[in-house]
């Protein structure tokens, strides 16, 4: 298969993007990553993605699907015969999603105020971040895995936040590992996966992007 | 053919005048699925709601043999999968995503900001209405030469936008401001005019002098808060 006909339109740091090279090394799908500089986006990207110009935006011989829960499940249904990440059975499904909902609406939002802010604001998302990462630390058990006993959907949702961690706890000054130490042991399980490897970024790294960033938008 | 074992089976918690709940219910009866409806107090939730949807304890929940599922287009996916007569979501994956992208601007486009103006000041109200404009822009374009959004049948993006763009055109009536004009936006405009016509779908709706005081009271609620 050429390598054209699937493409992603990504930028390094991106939990979002993590989740799309994640499930599309998953499936041994190879593709064209393409390195988007947000503060000057592409023709390409403003063409794949109108509605939003927001990466990742995956492109399937020419046709895009962007909004990276979106793409995971649509790579889980057009590449079935492999790795699957979601279970086939409906109730089993609808956990799944109901999970990989609640890390976008919690995780996301709630790591931007711990490093966009001081205070009270931080401190007031510290204390539900680390609730919203018990809470999954519950949801996983004794599990191996969010999917069970092999990586699915939950996990590939997931995973790409830990390469945030460090920067979160330094810029918050706290210790995931000291609250979730369930959490982080999953996280590094995830990690010597060859496709979460090769998807996630150097957290120190990303710490650096972070210190970028905040002086980009005059954020102390 | 529909029998009340399967009726005990399934329970759908849900209040009368949330859009989120009355889209699982149109997706119930477009399968003809039978179901039994609980209406939740929100200012009052019952011990179900609670140990059903601890995470969020919101409505609308599905309650399946005892399971509970949560998340109004995670509800409807799974609807769609348990029950595949009159499917809401198309077979192929491609089509599906899109599908899917639309739901989720929706809700996360359309109706957020549509919220937002609920809370807004005077001098912010005009912004936030062009901005819904540019939003449903997309919306319109994207319906443009279809018959419904699932194409010559209701599908899901259907299911999910109808009570949605219903909530903009009854505040639109009550307060007197035009969020979505037929001028603007005539493809949006005739396709809620053909759902409306539709008896399974309108069925849905809310109690129309019901719906519309329950609204006058939140806005004069709110108007007590800003002042």
């Amino acid at each position: 298969m050429a390598n054209a006909e699937v493409v992603l339109l990504d930028f390094w740091p991106s939990p979002f993007g993590m989740r799309v090279r994640i499930a599309l090394a998953e499936k041994g799908i190879k593709y064209e990553y393409k390195e988007e500089d947000l503060q000057n986006k592409s023709a390409l990207l403003l063409q794949m993605n109108p509605v939003h110009k927001k990466i990742p935006v995956l492109i399937h011989n020419g046709k895009p699907v962007a909004e990276s829960l979106i793409a995971v499940q649509y790579i889980d249904e057009a590449w079935k015969d492999k790795a699957p990440l979601l279970p086939s059975d409906p109730y089993l499904r609808a956990q799944a999603k109901f999970w990989a909902d609640f890390v976008d609406k919690k995780i996301y939002a709630l790591g931007r105020k711990i490093w966009a802010t001081k205070g009270e604001e931080q401190e007031a998302a510290k204390k539900e971040f680390i609730e919203s990462l018990k809470l999954m630390e519950g949801k996983l058990g004794e599990k191996p895995y969010f999917g069970g006993e092999s990586f699915g959907y939950v996990d590939v949702v997931l995973v790409p936040f830990y390469s945030w961690f460090y920067a979160y706890e330094v810029f918050g000054n706290f210790s995931i590992e000291a609250e979730c130490p369930k959490l982080i042991q999953w996280a590094k399980r995830c990690s010597e996966k060859e496709s979460v490897l090769k998807s996630l970024p150097d957290h120190k790294k990303v710490h650096g992007f972070v210190l970028e960033l905040k002086k980009r938008l005059g954020i102390e | 053919m529909h029998n009340s074992k399967m009726a005990e089976e399934l329970k759908l918690l849900g209040a009368w005048a949330s859009p989120f709940s009355h889209r699982i219910e149109l997706a119930l009866k477009l399968k003809g699925i039978q179901y039994q409806y609980i209406e939740e107090d929100l200012s009052n939730k019952s011990p179900l709601l609670l140990q059903s949807n601890p995470v969020h304890k919101k409505i609308p929940v599905l309650i399946h043999n005892g399971k509970p599922i949560a998340e109004s287009l995670v509800i409807l996916e799974y609807i769609d999968e348990t029950w595949k007569n009159n499917p809401l979501l198309p077979e192929n994956p491609y089509d599906r995503a899109i599908a899917r992208f639309w739901g989720k601007f929706v809700d996360e486009k359309i109706l957020q900001i549509a919220l937002k103006f609920k809370l807004a000041k005077e001098k912010e109200k005009e912004q936030i209405i062009q901005e819904l404009g540019e939003q449903l822009q997309f919306l319109e374009k994207e319906l443009e030469g279809k018959e419904f959004f699932g194409g010559e049948s209701i599908g899901y993006v259907d299911v999910v936008a109808y009570f949605i763009v219903n909530w903009l055109q009854v505040h639109q009536e009550v307060r007197q401001i035009v969020f979505i004009s037929e001028e603007k936006f005539p493809v949006l405009c005739k396709w809620m005019g053909k759902l409306h016509e539709i008896d399974v779908v309108n069925g849905c709706l809310p109690p129309k002098d019901k719906h519309y005081a329950y609204i006058r009271a939140q806005i004069e609620a709110a108007k007590s808060a800003i002042k």
